[in-house]
């Protein structure tokens, strides 16, 4: 085989269930794990008479979305019907957009060891989502449940961009930090909340004309769509050698073999006879809607990324590891506001916290300490009281079972304060103690307010060059020794 | 136009109706002289005219993001030709969507 | 028997009667009559129940607006805990589990719901032939029809088995059959009246309408059941007048009519020279009635068979036989299911409209067929409505007929359609139109006299119309 010969192209198109209350064009509940056919309304189940109504956080989310991307935000909105058959649609047709998808053009920018590009986005448009239909629970029987019939969706179509399965998996990547940042959507490829489907070809490089695209299905994580995507190459490269004739065609795939298989072929193919949706008005999205929607935006990875590069001066890896996760992102960058040391802070976050995170299977939404407490560590290190090896492994572990304890405090209790300066430090105490003998007794039997006194004669007798803090914690300790 | 057999199983096949050899013949005959009634149509000259969709002006009818629960899965479940405690039953299939 | 609200309220005021009577003398009538098929299914308990809550409301004091009022549905409206068939063999048991707006508000005001009524399976048809559950017959005449698809509606209030109706219009299924039994019957503006809980024939035109014995009783009851609705988006947001105060009109009006409706091959001559005849009145009354050119009439019935279809055939997919309905004892898998349920489920008319429809949308046709009809819709109402601008009413027959014979036209589906040739136009343009009966025929049958009003002008077109039907008719 000659597959160096070929170059694939790949387009997606990933389904987004939004995290709204309520179903796209009913008010039952949109929430996942309920009880069978529990969330359901007349208008879910598709009963005689009754008529959709647009909710309108659907329509906030995909203009977050469009903004977020760069997309053209539709003006003027129609919807449609996708007239189609199917046990788990009840009304026999699924509400969609058609000619007036929510958002046009945009991109989503994607990054690999190889290429560094941006990936065309087509359309982005408001649909519902289909009940779930379950084949292995009766011999003869298939049941239907429709919990999750309405649930708004923003279908997001990517032009046929990528090359290999690496592009579509950081293309995925992008778009599920993307929409959890934006928290319209879980992202959960597992659970069905974010759905991905590719479309595949091959053609000889070089060849202008597009190979014939079949569509993939079924893939319910990152990794199995790179599977199914490096597998439906190699498939169609072998058929290409051998002569075979590619058929357009819908396949699934097999998570088990990481193969994929014929669902239905083009000669099924429906003809969904779209048309406007009679029972629903447009929905005009105005400029002055657009800019309140872009006031509210919160961060986006990209910006922190660069803020994490260019005004922090961070290596592409740290701010790629910080961008990752937005909660993650969030935290870093209050502690940024805490200290101006950014790669210790980005030390500390991409190794201590994740580390206890990762060990304790925990989100950094339940790390028990503050952003504060970690800059308080930062500048424990930075003065010269503590060393990294003891502030992570004795000083952290310490405040995290004590959130409540400072770390100067833990520090000090358990005498991991390094002297500072020891030697000169030492002497300036040595000769404040040696000049108030009798106030060294009462100061052992009880008296501690006089600490400020010898404190006094330290910063005397150094000319204020003593550094407070390491200065009365070495006071009291000589103090308790004489 | 001329409607043919072909065109009425599509049709049919596409409405989930079936026909037999009569009924059939008959809906080739009476779809022919509809669609040559219908066809009066295309005298008009609709250059430059856009479809008329909405009837009213309204735009923007909304509903807010509110959760409503109005019928039980009892309810839901009560006309079902086929049903479980939880379900609504078909005869088995297999996914193809 | 009374003939209208206002007699019976003061029937009802002077003892002579109470509702609970009225409802059980209804109910009476309702039964001695059963073979014209009017009624597919009486609600006794609710209603004698209404009945009695409303005397008791009344005693009270506080009476709602159509305390007195008995009162029938047509078997597209749901009524929570009642059945609704479209008179169709697909909804099977069906028994709706919310109710709709239009009856939900008849109630709040007082009226008794005495039971559902008859029509054309999924109000197709203009014969009320089209019903899973047998024919309705004419109320004068029992081998005729009572116009379609409202038939029920229409023989119920004719025939004195209630003493008003709800309706539905999509191209004339109120003002036809009303026309064909001599009733009065109203189709409001699309948009006034909230279609929340009517089984949708097609979205774009459907219209629900009060059919009674007179204008005064459609304006009271368009009163009740018009005005937004949070159920139904596709409503004029603008609340609706109290119709039933704006009945009082008096100067001369401008009225258009067109010599192509009137001079249409179709039209029977006697209500040609009664049309005729009711010009010159209204001429001679001061009123100014000019004859202008339409020359769209051969393209109305066809623009509204391809949009209507076409909405139709996607309305009527969820009848599937999978979440309720009719299922087929046939069938052995998911596709047998949907293909022998809908094809038993289905009468002869309901399926070829969906296949005519899904032909229209399907692709390669959709520009020639549907979105050509969407254009034509557009010239045709904008046509109108610029007429509207300069007159205050067009003018028109209701009918091109009076009844016709059982089975008469139902073997030729073209020829039914042209029962509709002057009904039509006010749904695909959307506005107000209302039929008043204007005579009899030397037949011995009644029919009607239509007027269509501007768009949200259903006021001033009910005020003129009661000015027809007690100075000129």
């Amino acid at each position: 085989m000659h597959s160096n010969q070929y170059e694939s192209v790949i387009g997606l198109e990933v389904h987004i269930q939004l995290l709204t209350k309520s179903k796209a064009y009913a008010s039952d509940p949109a929430t996942f794990g309920s009880h069978p056919n529990s969330n359901i309304s007349v208008i879910t189940l598709g009963h005689p008479g009754t008529l959709p109504k647009v909710n309108k956080r659907s329509i906030e989310f995909a203009v977050k979305l469009g903004l977020a991307c760069g997309c053209n935000i539709t003006r003027e909105n129609q919807f449609a019907r996708k007239n189609y058959f199917y046990a788990d649609l009840p009304k026999g047709y699924q509400i969609t957009q058609d000619k007036t998808p929510i958002c046009t053009g945009g991109t989503i920018h994607i990054k690999t060891n190889s290429v560094d590009k941006d990936i065309n986005i087509t359309r982005i448009h408001l649909e519902e989502d289909a009940g779930k239909s379950m084949h292995d629970q009766d011999p003869y029987d298939s049941l239907i449940d429709l919990n999750r019939a309405g649930v708004p969706l923003l279908e997001m179509v990517s032009e046929p961009e990528m090359t290999s399965a690496e592009e579509a998996g950081a293309y995925l990547t992008e778009v599920r930090k993307l929409v959890r940042y934006l928290d319209i959507c879980d992202g959960n490829l597992e659970e069905g909340s974010m759905r991905c489907d590719a479309n595949i070809s091959v053609r000889l490089k070089g060849d202008p004309n597009l190979g014939t695209k079949v569509e993939v299905k079924n893939m319910n994580s990152i990794r199995n769509v790179q599977r199914a995507i490096d597998f439906e190459i190699q498939r169609q490269i072998q058929m290409c050698e051998t002569g075979q004739r590619i058929d357009q065609e819908t396949r699934s795939f097999d998570a088990v073999n990481g193969s994929t298989f014929t669902l239905r072929s083009k000669e099924k193919a429906n003809d969904y006879r779209y048309f406007p949706e009679p029972d629903i008005c447009p929905v005009i999205v105005e400029q002055s809607y657009i800019e309140k929607i872009r006031s509210e935006m919160p961060a986006l990875p990209n910006e922190l990324h660069k803020r994490f590069t260019v005004d922090f001066q961070l290596s592409e890896y740290d701010a790629g590891i910080l961008t990752e996760n937005k909660q993650i992102a969030l935290f870093f960058n209050a502690l940024s506001n805490l200290t101006s040391n950014y790669k210790a802070a980005a030390n500390w976050i991409n190794g201590p916290v994740k580390s206890w995170l990762n060990e304790n299977g925990l989100e950094i939404d339940s790390f028990p300490l503050k952003p504060a407490a970690i800059a308080e560590l930062i500048s424990l290190i930075d003065a010269g009281q503590l060393n990294f090896s003891i502030a992570s492994q004795r000083v952290f572990p310490e405040m995290l079972k004590t959130p409540e304890v400072s770390a100067i405090d833990i520090a000090t209790a358990n005498n991991w304060i390094q002297a500072n300066d020891s030697n000169e430090l030492q002497g300036w105490i040595e000769e404040a103690i040696a000049k108030y003998p009798g106030k060294v007794d009462e100061y052992k039997a009880g008296k501690t307010g006089l600490i400020g006194l010898f404190m006094g004669e330290v910063m005397k007798i150094s000319k204020g060059k003593a550094d407070p803090k390491t200065s009365s914690q070495l006071l009291k300790e000589a103090l308790d020794k004489a | 136009m001329n409607v043919d057999q072909q065109l009425i199983d599509q049709l049919a096949h596409l409405s989930r109706l079936s026909f037999d050899a009569e009924t059939g013949k008959e809906m080739v005959h009476d779809l022919n002289r509809i669609l040559s009634f219908v066809e009066k149509l295309s005298e008009v000259n609709t250059d430059g005219v856009e479809p008329l969709i909405y009837m009213v002006e309204e735009t923007n009818v909304l509903r807010e993001d509110v959760v409503q629960l109005e019928i039980t899965q009892n309810e839901g479940l009560k006309n079902a030709p086929k049903k479980d405690s939880d379900y609504f039953r078909v005869p088995r299939f297999v996914d193809s969507e | 028997m009374y003939k209208s609200l206002a007699e019976t309220r003061s029937a009802i005021e002077s003892g002579e009667t109470t509702i609970e009577g009225l409802t059980r003398y209804y109910l009476q009538q309702i039964a001695d009559k059963s073979s014209l098929n009017a009624f597919l299914e009486v609600f006794q308990q609710d209603a004698l129940n209404q009945a009695i809550a409303a005397d008791e409301k009344r005693k009270l004091g506080n009476p709602g607006k159509l305390n007195g009022m008995v009162i029938g549905i047509k078997d597209v409206l749901c009524y929570k805990g009642h059945k609704v068939s479209s008179s169709s063999r697909i909804l099977e048991g069906f028994e709706s589990i919310y109710t709709a707006t239009a009856v939900q508000r008849l109630i709040d005001e007082d009226a008794v719901i005495i039971g559902r009524l008859n029509c054309d399976e999924f109000a197709m048809g203009s014969s009320n032939e089209n019903s899973a559950y047998g024919p309705v017959h004419h109320h004068l005449d029992p081998n005729m029809v009572p116009g379609g698809s409202s038939g029920g509606s229409a023989v119920a209030v004719a025939a004195g088995l209630c003493l008003a109706t709800l309706g539905t219009d999509t191209g004339g299924s109120i003002r036809q059959p009303a026309s064909l039994c001599g009733i009065t019957g109203l189709k409001p503006t699309y948009g006034t009246v909230s279609r929340w809980g009517c089984i949708a024939y097609a979205s774009s035109f459907d219209q629900i309408g009060p059919m009674a014995n007179t204008v005064e009783d459609c304006a009271i009851i368009l009163e009740v059941i018009a005005g937004p609705d949070e159920h139904d988006s596709t409503m004029i947001q603008k609340p609706s007048p109290a119709y039933s105060q704006l009945l009082k009109s008096e100067g001369p009006v401008k009225i258009a009519y067109f010599k192509q409706y009137i001079e249409s091959e179709g039209l029977d001559t006697e209500i040609k020279a009664y049309v005729l005849q009711l010009i010159e009145k209204l001429r001679a009354a001061g009123h100014t009635v000019e004859e202008l050119e339409f020359p769209y009439l051969d393209y109305v019935i066809p623009a509204y068979y391809v949009l209507t279809t076409a909405e139709a055939s996607s309305n009527l997919s969820r009848f599937d036989g999978i979440h309720y309905g009719y299922r087929s004892k046939n069938a052995t898998d998911l596709e047998s299911t949907y293909k022998l349920s809908r094809t038993e489920g289905f009468g002869k008319e309901v399926k070829r409209r969906i296949m005519l429809g899904t032909f229209v949308l399907s692709s390669g046709y959709y520009d020639a067929y549907y979105s050509r009809a969407q254009k034509v819709r557009r010239m045709l109402r904008d046509h109108t409505n610029n007429i509207l601008n300069s007159y205050s009413f067009i003018l028109m027959p209701s009918t091109p007929g009076t009844t016709f014979p059982l089975g008469g036209k139902s073997s030729d589906p073209i020829q039914m359609y042209l029962e509709d040739i002057y009904t039509v136009q006010a749904n695909l343009c959307g506005l107000p139109a209302i039929s008043i009966p204007m005579g009899q025929h030397s037949n011995g049958f009644p029919f009607g006299v239509q007027l269509v009003g501007g768009a949200s002008k259903d006021s001033d077109m009910l005020a003129f119309a009661a000015r027809l039907q007690n100075d000129f008719v």
